[in-house]
């Protein structure tokens, strides 16, 4: 019982230090992505190729003047932020990041809890992440904050729809479970879901970019009419708070792209590499090639992000509303029947 | 007296919801009341958690928490209320109003004194609230009248929204 806790502790601490990792090297990789694309050098000068820039902005951003509004509610004006991160890092935990460690005959799973419900469980969590936004914005008492927010709130709810209907037809076609561990090990053959779920999938992208706020879906913060949208009135780590959140959202959905749609740790003709290589089942350099691979595609759909932000110019705001309401959902819903059709005659839906 | 940790959650967990279902009333800013709603929510799902039912509790807290008390935000910071423009009530209206509640929960506790009480062996293995069980009885032992539910909330829907339109075309 007691080295269950401590290697659960252990792991939590790890999951949560790798996801400020990540969040804080994707600032960076932005940087430098935006600059290729617009034929700059990007950040150079701390440190090589400007690697420790992240730590110069992450010091810069604490040693900034915190400034609290007279006007503003304080409690809530602080727990908007701090929310934001919270739920932000909490979704980190029912991701499975590969397979089971086996020491001395002992299994040691790279996942901190393997719940029943662990697709549900991020979109509860990512659901709640709306009101840090909405109390942050509220809270400034400044009309642009509240803009801000109420945009950001209708749309993530707007989007959580057409995500939640294409989760359905996935889950329908990896055999009726909704625990992230199971739905990973279906694709061990190396098979990914988004060979069966293509328009899914791309229903689920598409989603994605809006519920992280991100371009062209980031009207929250939308410069040209709302100056900096719902974080105007923040400074110094409150306002790092909220963007350090975005890319930590960044970085769990693209994993949970990377493991729902693409197999995770998985990856095609694994199991011939490996034999190939010598390697027994469930030895330790199994998981830590799965590992890095799962690494490498979230990575890469990091990278995405970031392309499509500095490819695509911002939506309107009606735009953005039709686009959720009258084609994302009608197509989500199509994708559903059409799942359950070709499920009923491969036969894995019986009535 | 010795009490399990379960016990020591339900009362926890009890006493709060209680005491934010409380701060939902008596506080004047009609924002920190949505706010201690959602607590109140939050604590409830807390509860369907010890009963063993995870999936009860998470979706309690994306419909409710997650969708419905961010519309009752959403409208109550457009609405902007505030004290000196919100509409003073008379002393009249409080009083009728206490009354009714009064009677409201006299009529409520009469109720649950006559009901029967009902015998539950506190196991901690219940299955009943597990995604699949919930699924079976839902889709299959009452389909009906889950089909019915869904068709009246459709129509409800429907109607909401031409209610709300200015102008039928």
């Amino acid at each position: 019982m007691l080295t269950f806790v401590i290697y659960k502790s252990i792991l939590c601490v790890v999951v949560f230090g790798v996801s400020l990792g990540v969040a804080a090297y994707s600032t960076w990789w932005e940087r430098k992505f935006a600059a290729f694309l617009q034929d700059r050098k990007g950040p150079s000068r701390a440190g090589p190729f400007g690697i420790l820039q992240p730590l110069a902005d992450g010091g810069k951003m604490f040693f900034k003047e915190e400034i609290i509004p007279n006007v503003s509610n304080k409690f809530l004006f602080v727990l908007g932020p701090s929310l934001f991160l919270l739920t932000a890092l909490m979704t980190g935990v029912v991701i499975p990041w590969g397979k089971d460690l086996i020491i001395g005959g002992k299994a040691y799973p790279l996942q901190v809890t393997d719940i029943n419900i662990g697709i549900i469980y991020v979109l509860g969590v990512t659901s709640v992440g709306v009101y840090g936004i909405m109390i942050g914005g509220w809270a400034s008492n400044n009309k642009y904050s509240l803009l801000g927010a109420i945009r950001a709130s209708s749309q993530m709810i707007s989007y959580e729809i057409a995500m939640g209907l294409s989760i359905i037809a996935l889950v329908i076609t990896a055999g009726g479970t909704l625990s992230f561990r199971e739905i990973l090990e279906k694709q061990d053959a190396g098979i990914s879901n988004v060979m069966y779920q293509p328009l899914g999938f791309l229903i689920f992208l598409i989603c994605a970019f809006a519920e992280t706020n991100r371009a062209p879906f980031d009207l929250s913060e939308c410069e040209t009419e709302l100056i900096g949208g719902y974080n105007t009135e923040y400074s110094a780590f409150k306002l790092g708070a909220f963007m350090f959140a975005e890319y930590i959202n960044m970085f769990i959905s693209s994993a949970i792209m990377a493991g729902l749609y693409f197999g995770g740790y998985n990856f095609p003709f694994a199991h011939e590499l490996y034999s190939a290589m010598g390697l027994q089942e469930g030895s330790v350099a199994i998981s830590l090639i799965g590992f890095l691979v799962y690494f490498f595609k979230i990575c890469l759909f990091i990278s995405v992000f970031m392309w499509i932000r500095w490819t695509l110019p911002r939506f309107r705001y009606d735009q953005l509303m039709n686009l959720g309401w009258k084609v994302l959902i009608p197509l989500s819903l199509f994708n559903l029947v059409l799942t359950v059709v070709v499920e009923f005659f491969r036969g894995t839906i019986v009535f | 007296m010795g009490y399990s940790i379960t016990q020591w959650l339900f009362g926890i967990l009890s006493f709060l919801a209680i005491m934010f279902a409380l701060m939902v009333v008596f506080t004047r800013n009609p924002i920190n009341s949505v706010l201690y709603l959602v607590m109140t929510f939050f604590c409830i799902a807390g509860h369907y958690l010890l009963l063993n039912a995870q999936f009860l509790a998470v979706v309690h807290i994306v419909v409710y928490a997650g969708a419905i008390m961010v519309l009752f935000l959403f409208v109550i910071m457009l609405m902007n209320l505030n004290q000196d423009t919100e509409p003073q009530k008379t002393l009249m209206t409080k009083l009728i109003a206490g009354l009714i509640g009064g009677v409201f929960l006299a009529v409520l506790v009469g109720t649950l004194k006559g009901a029967e009480q009902l015998s539950f062996s506190q196991t901690g293995a219940s299955q009943i609230g597990m995604v699949k069980n919930l699924g079976i009885v839902l889709f299959k032992d009452f389909l009906f009248p889950f089909e019915i539910a869904s068709v009246l909330l459709l129509g409800a829907l429907v109607g909401a929204i031409m209610l709300g339109k200015k102008e039928i075309k």
